[in-house]
């Protein structure tokens, strides 16, 4: 399903991130960052809590709003039951909207955000996402400091929180379209090699937006899918030239591989992942450059793998869905 | 979208194209030598009780491997234990010293949940599979020792 929005757009975002990204290439652009993984809380969970408010208080205060100017608060992240939202949300005291696709959540929080305000039955929606990477790595998979060795596919889940104001008054940057994906299983079961789970599912949203919009890839100055990684990438690459004969040229990168030096960083693999992976990407980097002009229209489709452990020890495959937004300089 | 079988039989062929090669070489050659010298270690203890505190090698053998436990759980605590074993993979998990640090790594993790709902649930969420199936074919094992050799 693909929708055009006439009058949503950015008012502004705001990143904070832990001490992995900080050392990556985006460092200085993200607004806050913490030195260690706990934030000064008692537990990982409530430190995933903090950093998803501490995002929302940043975004705020550059907006200049109040809590009371957000009409709806949607948002969503990686742990059970999206447990870091709910904590979050009730601090915020606003009517508040959980939602989960596990890494493609952010792009499923914009549209909807999109969807209300154009409908005018919002002004200004609040949507924020987080995760946070040993909450993910005690949930889905070894205790963390259990150093059993993970092949190289494997993606490193990207600590921060990540928020973003949408409004109905003009800004720089619009949400211009959006398109909702479907859930895709190509037999993969490998749940450490997550871009070959996610890679099917973003070439399908891609193809379905530009042949629903009747655009090609050169109507777009950059492609960017959420966190496959430098494998998953390249999958990808394939993958859309021979299923749909779309080829991304060099309009395509990846946040997942953006958001981290992967040559000094070995401890990250094959690039980050999670929720507020691409979102950080987006946010410290891609929004200021359309603010800019640098770039006029950017594809932004985020890619979860609806990966749950139970399922994949039961022999089922792993599901995967990407949701694309169309994000354009107003200028 | 979501193909028939032989499409995903196509994209599983993708897949495997992209797939980076495990430097199998090297690991294995990593983790001859770190499990060699844990051998190594292992041997210097079991001589080192047995001489210092005169008792026959069988006990010092034990106090072997409660000292092998004891130094993987630190460093498992410490904190550079799981950076030790990413690196030398086999070479430390395979000996009790992987053993050791499944279980402090999840003692660790599970801490603040709780003693009981917490640690005590979940420390042996690694290794509790060791030790079912260790104490299982120990049984059948032992089973087929008596009937074969009468037990000697």
């Amino acid at each position: 399903m693909t929708t055009k929005y006439k009058n949503v757009y950015i008012n502004d975002v705001a990143t904070v991130v832990g001490p992995y990204e900080y050392k990556g290439p985006l460092s200085k652009r993200f607004d806050k960052h913490y030195e260690d993984m706990y934030f000064g809380c008692d537990s990982l969970e409530c430190a995933e809590v903090k950093l998803m408010s501490d995002s929302i208080d940043l975004v705020l205060k550059k907006a200049k709003q109040e809590k009371s100017d957000v009409d709806l608060f949607i948002a969503g992240d990686l742990q059970n039951q999206i447990t870091a939202s709910c904590y979050t949300a009730l601090k915020l005291e606003r009517p508040f909207l959980g939602i989960y696709s596990a890494c493609a959540t952010n792009t499923e929080g914009l549209l909807l955000g999109a969807n209300f305000i154009e409908s005018k039955m919002a002004d200004n929606v609040l949507v924020s996402v987080s995760s946070h990477n040993m909450v993910s790595e005690k949930q889905f998979r070894n205790p963390t400091e259990y150093g059993g060795p993970k092949p190289g596919t494997a993606t490193f889940t990207a600590t921060g929180g990540a928020s973003c104001l949408l409004t109905n008054k003009k800004g720089k940057v619009k949400i211009e379209s959006s398109t909702i994906g479907i859930p895709i299983d190509m037999a993969q079961t490998d749940p450490l090699h997550m871009g070959s789970v996610m890679a099917p599912a973003a070439a399908y949203t891609i193809n379905k937006h530009l042949s629903d919009l009747d655009r090609t890839v050169d109507d777009y100055d950059l492609i960017l899918t959420g966190d496959l990684g430098i494998f998953g990438k390249e999958i990808l690459r394939d993958y859309i030239k021979s299923e749909y004969s779309i080829d991304l040229k060099d309009k395509y990168n990846d946040c997942g591989v953006m958001l981290y030096d992967l040559k000094k960083q070995k401890e990250v693999q094959a690039g980050g992942s999670g929720p507020v992976c691409s979102a950080l990407v987006v946010y410290s980097d891609i929004i200021k450059k359309l603010e800019e002009g640098q770039l006029k229209r950017v594809l932004y489709v985020a890619t979860g793998a609806l990966f749950n452990p139970t399922m994949v020890f039961q022999k089922e495959n792993i599901l995967s869905i990407a949701h694309a937004i169309s994000l354009e300089s107003v200028l | 979208m979501n193909g028939d079988n032989v499409e995903k039989k196509l994209y599983n062929k993708l897949v495997m194209n992209h797939k980076p090669k495990e430097k199998r070489g090297q690991n294995a050659f990593i983790a001859f030598v770190v499990g060699g010298l844990m051998g190594v270690i292992g041997q210097l203890l079991v001589e080192f009780y047995s001489y210092y505190l005169d008792i026959s090698s069988s006990d010092a053998s034990v106090f072997m491997i409660v000292t092998l436990i004891f130094f993987a759980s630190l460093f498992t605590a410490l904190g550079f234990f799981d950076k030790w074993v990413n690196f030398a993979r086999c070479g430390l998990i395979i000996p009790i010293t992987g053993f050791a640090h499944s279980m402090t790594s999840a003692a660790i993790e599970y801490k603040k949940e709780g003693f009981v709902t917490g640690l005590g649930a979940n420390m042996f969420k690694l290794a509790g599979t060791v030790i079912l199936y260790g104490v299982v074919s120990a049984y059948i094992f032992g089973f087929i020792r008596l009937i074969i050799m009468g037990g000697a």
